[in-house]
């Protein structure tokens, strides 16, 4: 049996490589084995006020992209009378709303929903351009001067260097306060990273609190190290990112301008949800262009109809084992499969009682149509048309008796209930009705567990989400299909060999 | 307490009693569906060769090429605007006929008429026929009903097997034919299956046809089954079955053994009929046989089928050595 080996490897190899597949997919992408799993998303809503004086307005305000630790999913504005567009501008992403004429206190509304990732794919952030070196009036220039050279002295790195302005400019207070006259701590402090040749920006970053109303921005320093970067507070020079703490703008541009009105400011409040996984994957992929083998990027349509086809080789199985391992006898190889499909569609019982209906009908007239003496195509076409007959009356009674339930009967796959019918026909003829109640009786046994199987939320949940778990189940066919074993029913019917033995 | 306890040792009790273990099975040999596919018919019987057993015409030919003795071919209906030559072509013969499907399976569509009368066609079990009713059946053969996937067939027309009165008494109406499992040219076991009231006059061990299973050294009964379950008796005539020995052993086997050479195909069921005037005759291979008559002869097939495989020079033996091999090594009789 040498001969056997490459097919082993071969098995092996799908199923490792579907293993692999799948536990790729669990890690890499944060799909959960179980469904109905929950994601927790963050809707954070900002609220524009200015006072308008008759003017043409334009209020411009920074929004928030997908960052590491957060996807976007979706956003929405409430501006009644205004005009919006979402524009890019300086690395970073503004809503736009303008007016021709406005008057009075005026509100606009933008809702984002963020999603809380770790497994986001972030958009990449705009390099911090360089700043030419401001020259400073005197005796500023000297002050911070005076506080970067004892910083630069204390510090190894870039991430040192913030860290030590800051506590310098805590600890020097009068130099401090004397800078501050000039323009905002965190300026200064972008401004003298700057001059030492370390890439920084001041940012603004939102605290999530859930429930939390009339928030507003808080300052940070971004510093950069290549590609990498680190978030201070410039109070107390503590580096890194809290779970919670979403950088709402984070490029070196004002959150919010507004021109022909007053008094602008901006406020934010937040509420924490739980949403099921998918729903939240939905949207995550609903409108990424990024290359990424899931069937979540396909329109919801195209979705649900792999949702169903990815089902089949998981009845397929059902079908083979029963075949293979039990030894029950269908009427069609692969016809259990089809009507447990249908039964999906239908729900079990009325699927159940719909079949029989059918089937039973069927089996009555067709036992008519052999007294025709019809060549077989025409005959089965007889039957079809027949069994579209009946599903027909059966749909409009259910319908007249109130019964909607009844409706469903449409779902089933017409030419295969017609060559049943003819199947089951023959076999009662030539071998009686016991055949056919054996035979009958093993499809929809074998049709009612694979509708069982692939009617479980976390099976369909695995093969929607796990394409590696085709693979596996493609080795595991293959296994069956070599399996020389004893099958169940075999070891009933060889019982009488084993007692001869004895005697 | 004990009670649940004790049905669930009833449960369990119940299961050992109707179910051997495999263990048990495969202790005696017993050869199983999925082994019988995987290990023996897709190893032994190339593909290629399956239409030669599966269309019946074609097993004909090969057998008259052959020298292997069949029923005479009375008349082949291929085209639907044949059939109204259906009664020409039954003036041909004298009396009994038999219709088939070329690519029939498991015994369907045969149907046998015993004799041509005034009042029309006597079947196997009594009832007569019109011609309607023949052309009808042919019909059918014609259009697929009968043969696998429902694929178009031809009617085949057959001389009656005229069986041997040594059986008579042991069938109930039908033919009675042993089935001889030939492996690589070794006959390796064989069972007679004689139709009861309850088959309906077919050799369907499944429909209630008796299945006797015949020693390989002389032919004579070891063992019968109906349903799978030892009997004693014939259930329609009540003669004692173990009595039954088929005539002409050595050129049963003989025969069966030939049909190796002349298919190719090492895994073969081949099924004889005795004819009361021209002696062993071919009525159809299969190139698929069913695991039953193992049950007919309380034995598995697996140690006789290893045996053979172990041998080594069995290429340079003859068709007699080989029946003197079988017969020497497979029997109960030492």
């Amino acid at each position: 049996m040498a001969s056997r080996a490459p097919f082993y490897i071969l098995v092996s190899l799908l199923f490792f490589a579907g293993l692999a597949l799948t536990l790729h997919r669990h890690i890499a992408f944060d799909i959960p084995w179980f469904p109905g799993e929950q994601r927790q998303t963050w809707s954070i809503e900002a609220k524009v006020d200015f006072e308008a004086r008759g003017e043409p307005v334009t209020a411009r305000l920074a929004i928030p992209n997908t960052q590491p630790g957060f996807t976007q999913l979706n956003q929405q504005t409430a501006s009644p009378g205004y005009g919006l567009a979402f524009v890019d501008r300086k690395g970073g992403t503004y809503a736009e709303w303008s007016i021709r004429e406005a008057t009075g206190n005026q509100s606009l509304y933008y809702k984002v929903d963020m999603l809380l990732d770790p497994f986001a794919i972030p958009v990449e952030q705009e390099p911090v351009e360089n700043i030419k070196p401001n020259v400073e009036q005197e005796p500023y220039a000297a002050a911070a001067k005076m506080i970067l050279d004892r910083a630069v002295e204390r510090s190894s790195s870039n991430y040192t260097l913030a860290r030590e302005l800051i506590h310098e400019f805590n600890n020097q207070q009068q130099t401090a306060e004397l800078l501050a006259q000039l323009k905002p701590k965190t300026l200064w402090i972008a401004q003298l990273l700057q001059e030492a040749g370390v890439p920084a920006r001041r940012i603004h970053a939102l605290y999530l609190e859930d429930g939390r109303r009339r928030q507003s921005l808080i300052e940070y320093i971004q510093v950069f190290d290549d590609e990498d970067y680190e978030v201070f507070n410039p109070e107390t020079g503590v580096q890194g990112q809290a779970e919670n703490m979403l950088l709402w703008q984070y490029h070196s541009g004002p959150v919010l301008e507004v021109v022909g009105a007053t008094n602008a400011q901006v406020t934010f409040s937040m509420i924490s949800q739980e949403q099921p996984f998918n729903i939240a994957l939905n949207q995550k992929f609903a409108d990424n262009e990024w290359l990424n083998f899931s069937l979540y990027t396909l329109p919801l349509e195209e979705q649900a109809i792999f949702k169903g086809i990815l089902l089949i080789p998981v009845g397929v199985l059902i079908v083979v084992l029963m075949r293979i391992l039990v030894g029950i006898k269908t009427s069609g190889t692969f016809m259990p499969v089809l009507i447990a499909m249908a039964f999906i569609q239908t729900s079990l019982l009325t699927g159940l009682i719909g079949f029989l209906l059918i089937v039973g009908v069927g089996l009555m007239i067709r036992s008519y149509l052999s007294y025709l003496n019809l060549l077989l195509v025409a005959r089965i076409s007889a039957v079809i048309i027949m069994v579209i007959g009946m599903i027909a009356i059966f749909s409009i009674v259910a319908y007249k008796f109130g019964l909607t339930e009844g409706m469903k009967i449409t779902f089933f796959p017409m030419i295969i209930l017609a060559w049943t019918i003819e199947r089951m026909s023959i076999l009662w003829e030539e071998e009686g009705a016991k055949q056919v109640m054996i035979q009958g009786g093993g499809s929809l046994l074998v049709a009612i567990l694979a509708y069982m199987a692939m009617n479980l939320d976390w099976v369909r949940h695995l093969t929607f989400n796990f394409m590696g778990i085709q693979l596996i189940l493609m080795a595991l066919t293959l296994v069956a299909g070599s399996y020389t074993g004893y099958r169940l029913l075999e070891l009933k019917r060889f019982k009488p060999l084993t007692k001869l033995d004895k005697q | 307490m004990s009670e649940p306890v004790e049905k669930k040792l009833n449960w369990f009790q119940t299961i050992r009693e109707r179910y051997a273990h495999p263990s048990a099975l495969s202790k005696i040999g017993v050869l199983g569906m999925n082994r019988r596919n995987v290990s023996y018919i897709s190893r032994y019987n190339p593909r290629r060769l399956f239409p030669l057993v599966d269309d019946k015409l074609q097993t004909k030919e090969l057998a008259l090429e052959a020298g292997v003795k069949v029923p005479d071919l009375i008349g082949v209906i291929s085209e639907q605007h044949a059939v109204k030559d259906l009664t020409d072509i039954l003036q041909r013969c004298s009396s009994g006929f038999c219709i088939k499907p070329a690519h029939g399976s498991g015994g369907k569509g045969i149907l046998v008429i015993t004799r041509q009368s005034e009042e029309g066609y006597r079947k196997s079990n009594g009832q007569f026929a019109n011609i309607g009713d023949l052309e009808r059946h042919v019909t059918n053969i014609l259009a697929g009903l009968f043969s696998l996937g429902g694929r178009a067939d031809v009617a085949i027309i057959e001389d009656l097997i005229h069986f041997d009165d040594c059986f008579s008494g042991y069938s109930y109406e039908g033919v009675p034919d042993t089935r001889v499992i030939v492996f690589r040219g070794f006959p390796v076991m064989a069972m007679m299956r004689l139709s009861t009231a309850a088959s309906n006059g077919k050799a369907n061990l499944h429909q209630g046809a008796v299945g006797v299973g015949l020693d390989i050294g002389d032919g004579h009964a070891l063992r019968a089954v109906q349903f799978d379950k030892p009997i004693l008796l014939h259930p329609d005539t009540g003669l004692n079955m173990m009595s039954l020995k088929v005539p002409h052993w050595e050129e049963v086997l003989n025969l069966a053994v030939s049909c190796y050479e002349m298919s190719g195909l090492g895994y073969l069921g081949t099924d004889i009929v005795l004819d009361r005037f021209k002696g062993p005759m071919l009525l159809e291979l299969n190139a698929r046989p069913g695991l039953t008559i193992q049950i007919a002869n309380g034995k598995g097939l697996l140690p006789r089928l290893r045996q053979i495989e172990g041998l080594s020079h069995k290429k340079r033996m003859s068709i007699e050595d080989r029946v003197a091999y079988a017969r020497e090594h497979f029997t109960d009789h030492r």
